[in-house]
């Protein structure tokens, strides 16, 4: 007895009704954008992640792709500020809208979290693993002390599930996850972007004005899927997998790493819109192969065989 | 290995042709960019600079293309500075282009917003009845009269050049000069690129008129390619779906003519 299997997912309390959301950062500014991005399969979307005044972010270049595959950004985080996205977001009923936060101590979480007090709000991610602005990001996630406080604060600030977003620092980024899971987290993301650099050998001179920026794409998808899968066997929570997928069987295999769903970014840069209905219909012609009815069947079976 | 075309590729500026004292386009060879399709841009690296998104203009030489830059803050300044022999890095082309249609065509272009028209002008069929309306603030201000003429010395054409302060040829807005044309002559399609403003005024005056009319969008770039979000224009990625956009379609967007985002991504009007 074959029922049509269905690609809705929960990761922990927050349930979608599809597993691939757009990852924060890309195209994440506007309504219309993220009611077009919904309506192209997005799951949900992640917005840029947002400071408490509006940054303009570094000087350009700050995103080429790298000759084997690959893009390296350092956009800087530039986002309009809390106050002046929420007001954007308030009308908005039908989008599954993550809001994405970056800041340096628990007050800033904290009074950005107030101003969305209006707008209905999916989850909150919080950047943790930016690789490329100082005092925020990275320098955050590496510090356990920070990391605490952060969370514990925001977890008390609002009953909104909260994701702690990791990414590769200088500390094992498994100590940050497992005190945001302490701090009482509810889902992880594993990866952000990595900290990288390309140098033009004609003139010499790093691309990026910011000389360091964040690889990401298909070169660091076998770093997010170990990230995944290590995560999922040391810690029980709740995880979406991010970093290089492009396609059904790379969502697949986060799945079978770990992952309840994924978030995606650089494929829209070669692939559009388009992608996230390529691969919703991907994952259910699989699942129908494989007689799975519910992509909680998947998750995490690469380590049981 | 094969080019990627979105990594910036080092070319060397060959030439520097003087425009106007505040225009420059400067030359140099590259295997793509000079057979583009009209209305494409490229993001261009000067290096130590920025990078900013240009329209790639024409070049009377085979294999070469050109950048026309107008000096405006730090950035257009730093490219318009860089000499023969300079070097800057392309990435591109990106974004779509104009649908060339045949019979009576109107170009409306102001300032550097001509370079996609020129580039346009090459793809008109000789049999095509032309119109090409530049505008300029002043006399000084005027570059590209003699070579759109050049380009359709084999078309009945015509150039008409409007200066704002009247110091050459026709005095006044370039919009008033279009409401002024749309009324005369029932074109088969009218191409615009300039400040928005001027563009949203000629699609008005076209499109009110069931005229196909399509124009050229700029706003703040970033990725060039649809990733960063920074272009976008209501649900539009300017660098993706556009830069050309039909009149149809501009016509239901609420930001067109009248809001731009900054560098934060803060809507600011016109
Ligand atoms: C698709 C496209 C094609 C273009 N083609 C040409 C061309 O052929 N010739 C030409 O002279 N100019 C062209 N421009 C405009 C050019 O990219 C710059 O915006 C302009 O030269 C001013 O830059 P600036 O940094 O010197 O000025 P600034 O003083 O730094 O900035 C002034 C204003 O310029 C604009 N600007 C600055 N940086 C960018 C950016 N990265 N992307 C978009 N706008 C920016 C903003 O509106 C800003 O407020 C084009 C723009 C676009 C989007
Ligand atoms: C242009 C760009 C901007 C990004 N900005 C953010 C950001 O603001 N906050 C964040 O948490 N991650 C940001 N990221 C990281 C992505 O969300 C994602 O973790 C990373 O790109 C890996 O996924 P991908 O390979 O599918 O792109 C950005 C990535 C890119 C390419
Ligand atoms: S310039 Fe980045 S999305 Fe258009």
């Amino acid at each position: 007895m074959n029922v049509e299997p269905s690609i809705a997912t929960s990761i922990g309390p927050i349930q979608l009704d599809k597993p691939v959301m757009l990852a924060s950062g890309i195209l994440g500014i506007s309504l219309d954008v993220f009611n077009r991005l919904y309506a192209s399969g997005a799951g949900a979307v992640v917005t840029k992640s947002l400071s408490t005044a509006p940054w303009e972010g570094y000087p350009n270049p700050t995103i080429f792709s790298v000759k084997g595959g690959g893009w390296i950004n350092a956009v800087g985080l530039s986002n309009p500020g809390a106050a002046y996205f929420a007001k954007m977001i308030e009308p908005n009923q039908d989008v599954p809208i993550i809001v994405s936060l970056v800041g340096s101590i628990p007050s800033d979480f904290e009074s950005m979290i107030k101003e969305f007090e209006k707008c209905k709000v999916k989850a909150y991610e919080l950047n943790l693993s930016c690789p490329h602005v100082a005092k925020v990001g990275l320098e955050v996630g590496d510090d356990p002390g920070l990391v605490k406080e952060i969370v514990s604060t925001v977890k008390k600030s609002t009953n909104v599930p909260v994701i702690a977003k990791v990414g590769l620092g200088t500390s094992n980024y498994l100590n940050t996850v497992s005190t945001a899971i302490d701090s009482g987290i509810d889902a992880i993301t594993a990866i952000n972007t990595v900290r990288a650099m390309a140098i033009d050998v004609e003139t010499k001179r790093p691309i990026l004005s910011n000389k360091f920026g964040g690889l990401s794409g298909t070169p660091i998808k076998p770093i997010a899927l170990r990230c995944v899968y290590e995560i999922s066997s040391q810690y029980d929570i709740p995880i979406i997998g991010c970093g290089g997928i492009s396609s059904w069987e790379d969502a697949v295999e986060f799945f079978l790493a770990g992952a309840s769903a994924v978030q995606l970014g650089s494929a829209i840069g070669d692939n559009w819109v388009g992608v996230f209905d390529d691969i919703n219909k991907g994952i259910l012609d699989y699942m129908k192969r494989k007689n799975y009815s519910t992509i909680k069947e998947m998750v995490g079976l690469a380590k049981k065989s | 290995m094969q080019r990627n075309l979105n990594h910036p590729t080092i070319v060397t500026i060959e030439k520097v042709i003087e425009e106007t004292p505040t225009v420059r386009t400067l030359v140099f060879s590259d295997d793509i960019m000079p057979n583009v399709l009209p209305g494409q841009f490229a993001m261009v690296w000067i290096p130590g600079v920025n990078e900013l998104p240009m329209s790639i203009m024409i070049s009377k030489e085979s294999g070469k293309a050109a950048f026309t830059v107008r000096k405006h803050g730090p950035s257009s300044t730093g490219l318009f500075n860089v000499p023969v022999g300079g070097q800057i890095g392309i990435r591109g082309p990106y974004g779509n282009s104009f649908d060339v249609k045949e019979g009576k065509i109107l170009l409306v272009g102001g300032g550097t917003g001509l370079v996609p028209m020129m580039r346009l002008l090459t793809f008109l069929k000789p049999t095509d009845d032309v119109t090409v309306l530049m505008g300029a603030k002043s006399k000084d201000e005027v570059f590209f009269e003699e070579l759109a003429n050049d380009l359709l010395k084999n078309n009945p054409h015509r150039v008409i050049v409007s200066t704002d302060d009247g110091s050459y040829g026709e005095k006044g807005f370039v919009t008033d000069m279009v409401e002024k044309l749309v009324n005369e002559t029932q074109f088969d399609a009218v191409y615009v690129c300039g400040p928005e403003i001027m563009m949203y005024k000629t699609v008005q005056s076209a499109h009110s008129r069931n005229i196909f009319v399509q124009a050229s969008l700029e706003r703040m770039m970033k990725c060039g390619v649809g990733i960063c979000g920074s272009c976008c224009v209501g649900e539009d990625l300017a660098c993706r779906d556009g830069t050309v956009f039909d009149g149809e379609h501009l016509s239901t967007n609420k930001e067109f003519g009248h809001l731009h985002r900054n560098k934060a991504g803060i809507l600011e009007n016109y």
